[in-house]
């Protein structure tokens, strides 16, 4: 069989023209896959967005104005459910989705019809999800962690809510095992581990930890179930057990989960900037292992999010020294990004725009996840607007930048035609701007006291939370830019991409034509070391 | 198997992915509804019909792959996806099971001491629950369920666990008959393994039965009745699903499916089969012994 090709035993991709329905819903194909998911995550990002906008709207003045509190409660609950599970994390295996196989060389995903599964879970999951909110008594109130016993008093949406997580957990643990299988199975020949794209490696430790922990979370969210409909008492202490265990297994699950919304994101930023620099990564192998790292310590600093709940001493400096220790992983991977634009031959298209924008504004959320760090220094800032400003600048100008920034950088390889730079970088600078707008003013809000989850606040945060609301109908606005860009790229625009795209890419996707054939790498490619990013890193 | 590693093998559409997607909504939708108390179709029915729904849609979606895998569709690179998918699944079960033993240590080590004023616990034990003292089991200071006694481990647990330690060898002299090509040895070890599997199944029920008729032991007992049911519970489920998969497999090895060097099914299924064993030992260890 040396002529090799794609075995497909029913090929009809390419023969004859499919129906809408059944190319979308019966794919097997990692591109379409791929598509699908990002298009999922945009809607999704502008639902949880929508229910922001609400947020700030309330919260524009102090008093109550638009809605109810029970209303307000549903909003920053569903809000943070809809934008972890519905947006940052679909968008990210839509990424991979379509670029894994293209920078490893593969035909497709490792298991291409279980890929298709975990993407049409989703829709029925967040159906599930977002129909909480019109059920009698309501959706859930006791915020996305669901900390018991508050979101066992609420209503009994709560069966809802936990069954719509497990779905999203099949979904998220399948996704997982077939990132993990292609990378380690369908590799090029030649394509060594340490020879992989960046972007690559930063999905397979993502993978790993996908399916370390959310088993965990379902495990959880289980004993919440039984506990609320069969009588069990794991989080009742009259019965032995304790609201606190709940955190714990919640945080095991949850701080590696953080790592899940950003690793990927650090991939994506250091492919960006080394084609832009025009410089390969610089200590390349030293930001795999800062990856590797960062994901292990993960495991082992989850209590970091309960200083305050009253945990033994001796827990509080351990989880506080045990949290300082990833600035170590992170400082080395700050440093090498900044390294590989010095004396390099820098140009801004927007791609580039928002990954620097990620480096600064991503590092300004990594220290202020150091002062949250400091034991006695959180007690102060505990479940207050800081902790809502911190997590924002690692999601928003973190995640959301890095994904935009990588539509941006692979939009033109998946449409064919290039994006207007001229409304790409307005959409930057709007939202950029917006952005530090919206959250720089909530450390002030955190550090004076005000905290997080109420719709109504004391006269005296009224200035800057006015401030914040500006910046956030500002930023949700500007993000009909980003939709504006997309749709003339891929409709309109008349501005052919060539394969390479950018002057100085580096790496297999660049190979192939854009837009990319439905089929790539039909027969694995030939390695030429020369046309990897990272192809002679024996030095 | 005439392909060689330059040859990709892609899968042609299916539509058991949105079947499924179907069943587990279905499911969900009439598990919430039933347990917040509906009597409506949109419960229990619901609830039945996406589980029928979901076992339809593995049948056929299995049997789409039994087939191509018959017809010789798929090479040494698909197969190599096929034992990484399984094992990272298995990985998967393991940190759910990590969940509950971890409620498991967390209430024997720290929440049930706590309650009863050791360590940081003191004010909690004066102001709210001063005439509890800790051991366990326990149900709490509140003494949730009532009164209970516990199954004794060297009773049928031990009978359960040599029952299961029985079947891990089983299906490894299983294993090697198949290796070997022999067909007849290889459905009679196959065979005792299934009924080793249906066998524990059986005295877990009598234990349940036991312990709900006699002993007082439910899943409300606190604390202990929820680790003990939840995580024997559980366990069960997978060995219930373990049975029927090695169920599957007799049938699948009795039509001459499996090949002596190409038989990854029915090494998937032992590999599970292991995985529940293992997880058994640690029940009878941390839920009964100890």
């Amino acid at each position: 069989m040396a002529h090799a090709a794609v075995h497909d035993t029913h090929d009809t991709h390419d023969h004859k023209p499919q129906g809408f329905l059944h190319r979308w819903l019966f794919t097997t194909n990692h591109k379409d896959i791929g598509t699908l998911y990002l298009v999922f995550a945009l809607i999704m990002f502008f639902t949880g967005g929508s229910m922001a906008m609400i947020i700030r709207a309330e919260l524009f003045e102090p008093g109550m104005q638009l809605v109810q509190p029970e209303f307000f409660n549903q909003m920053t609950t569903v809000h943070a459910l809809v934008m972890i599970f519905g947006a940052v994390m679909p968008a990210f295996v839509g990424l991979g989705n379509w670029m894994i196989p293209l920078q490893i060389g593969a035909p497709d995903m490792a298991l291409p019809r279980m890929n298709n599964w975990s993407f049409w879970i989703l829709p029925f999951a967040f159906l599930l999800l977002l129909s909480t909110l019109f059920m009698p008594g309501a959706g859930p109130q006791g915020g996305w962690t669901l900390y018991p016993p508050l979101s066992l008093q609420g209503s009994n949406s709560i069966a809802f809510v936990i069954l719509a997580i497990h779905m999203m957990g099949i979904s998220s643990i399948m996704g997982a095992i077939n990132i993990i299988a292609t990378i380690l199975n369908l590799r090029a020949p030649g394509l060594d581990l340490l020879k992989m794209p960046i972007f690559t490696w930063s999905w397979l430790i993502t993978a790993f930890l996908l399916i370390a922990v959310m088993p965990v979370l379902a495990g959880a969210v289980t004993m919440l179930l039984t506990d609320k409909y069969f009588g069990t008492s794991f989080f009742n202490a009259a019965g032995g057990g304790d609201p606190v265990m709940f955190q714990h297994i919640f945080w095991f699950f949850g701080h590696p989960e953080v790592y899940i919304m950003i690793l990927p994101a650090f991939g994506i930023v250091s492919e960006i900037i080394q084609t832009f620099s025009r410089k390969p990564l610089f200590g390349y192998q030293a930001m795999v292992y800062a990856l590797a790292s960062i994901a292990f310590l993960s495991f082992i600093v989850w209590a970091h999010h309960m200083f305050t709940v009253g945990m033994p001493l001796g827990g509080e400096i351990y989880f506080m020294y045990a949290t300082m220790l990833i600035a170590i992983p992170t400082g080395v991977k700050v440093f090498n990004w900044v390294t590989t634009m010095w004396e390099g031959s820098l140009t801004f298209e927007t791609p580039m725009l928002f990954a620097i924008a990620f480096v600064i504004l991503f590092t300004i959320g990594g220290f202020s996840g150091l002062m949250l760090a400091i034991v006695p220094a959180d007690f102060q800032y505990h479940d207050t607007y800081f902790v809502v400003a911190h997590f924002h600048y690692v999601l928003v100008t973190g995640a959301i930048f890095a994904i935009m920034a990588a539509t941006y950088y692979w939009l033109p390889k998946w449409s064919g035609n290039m994006y207007s730079e001229r409304w790409g970088k307005i959409h930057f600078w709007m939202s950029v701007i917006s952005v530090n707008v919206l959250f720089f003013p909530q450390h002030f809000l955190g550090l004076a006291g005000m905290p997080r989850r109420i719709p109504d606040y004391n006269i005296a945060f009224a200035d800057f939370n006015m401030i914040s609301s500006i910046g956030g109908f500002w930023f949700g606005a500007s993000q009909l830019l980003f939709v504006g860009v997309i749709v003339h790229a891929v409709y309109f625009s008349k501005n052919r991409a060539t394969s390479k795209v950018w002057e100085a890419a580096k790496g297999l996707e660049w190979t192939v034509p854009s837009p990319a054939p439905h089929h790539t790498f039909s027969t694995p490619p030939v390695i030429d070391d020369s046309m990897l990013a990272h192809g002679d890193v024996s030095h | 198997m005439a392909q060689s590693h330059d040859a990709y093998y892609v899968p042609h559409g299916s539509h058991w992915p949105i079947v499924g997607s179907i069943g587990l909504f279905s499911t969900a939708i009439g598990a919430a509804n039933w347990m917040n108390g509906s009597t409506s179709l949109m419960a229990a029915p619901l609830f039945y019909l996406g589980l029928v729904i979901i076992a339809f849609m593995m049948f056929g979606w299995f049997g789409t792959v039994i087939r191509e895998s018959v017809a010789g569709n798929y090479n040494k690179q698909v197969d190599v996806s096929f034992r990484m998918g399984m094992m990272w699944f298995i990985f998967s079960e393991i940190m759910f099971f990590g969940a509950f033993f971890g409620a498991l240590f967390y209430a024997r080590m720290f929440s049930v001491p706590w309650i009863g004023g050791e360590g940081h616990g003191g004010l909690t034990n004066y102001f709210l629950w001063q005439d509890f003292t800790p051991s366990w089991p326990t149900n709490g200071p509140g003494n949730i369920g009532g009164t209970f006694e516990t199954i004794p481990a060297w009773h049928l647990p031990l009978v359960n666990t040599l029952l299961l330690l029985s079947s891990g060898v089983t299906i490894t002299l299983a294993h090697h008959a198949l290796r070997a090509g022999y067909r007849r040895a290889l459905l009679v070890w196959l065979g005792a393994t299934v009924i080793l599997g249906a066998s524990f199944l059986y005295f877990q029920a009598t234990e349940y039965l036991e312990a709900y008729q006699h002993l007082n032991l439910t899943l409300g007992s606190g604390i202990y009745g929820s680790t003990f049911f939840m995580l024997t519970g559980f366990h069960g489920a997978h060995v219930t699903l373990g049975t029927i998969m090695l169920i599957v497999m007799w049938f699948r090895c009795a039509k001459g499916h499996f090949t002596r060097n190409d038989h990854f099914g029915f090494e998937a299924v032992a590999w599970y089969w292991h995985f529940v064993d293992v997880v058994w030992l640690g029940l009878f260890v941390f839920v009964y012994v100890l």
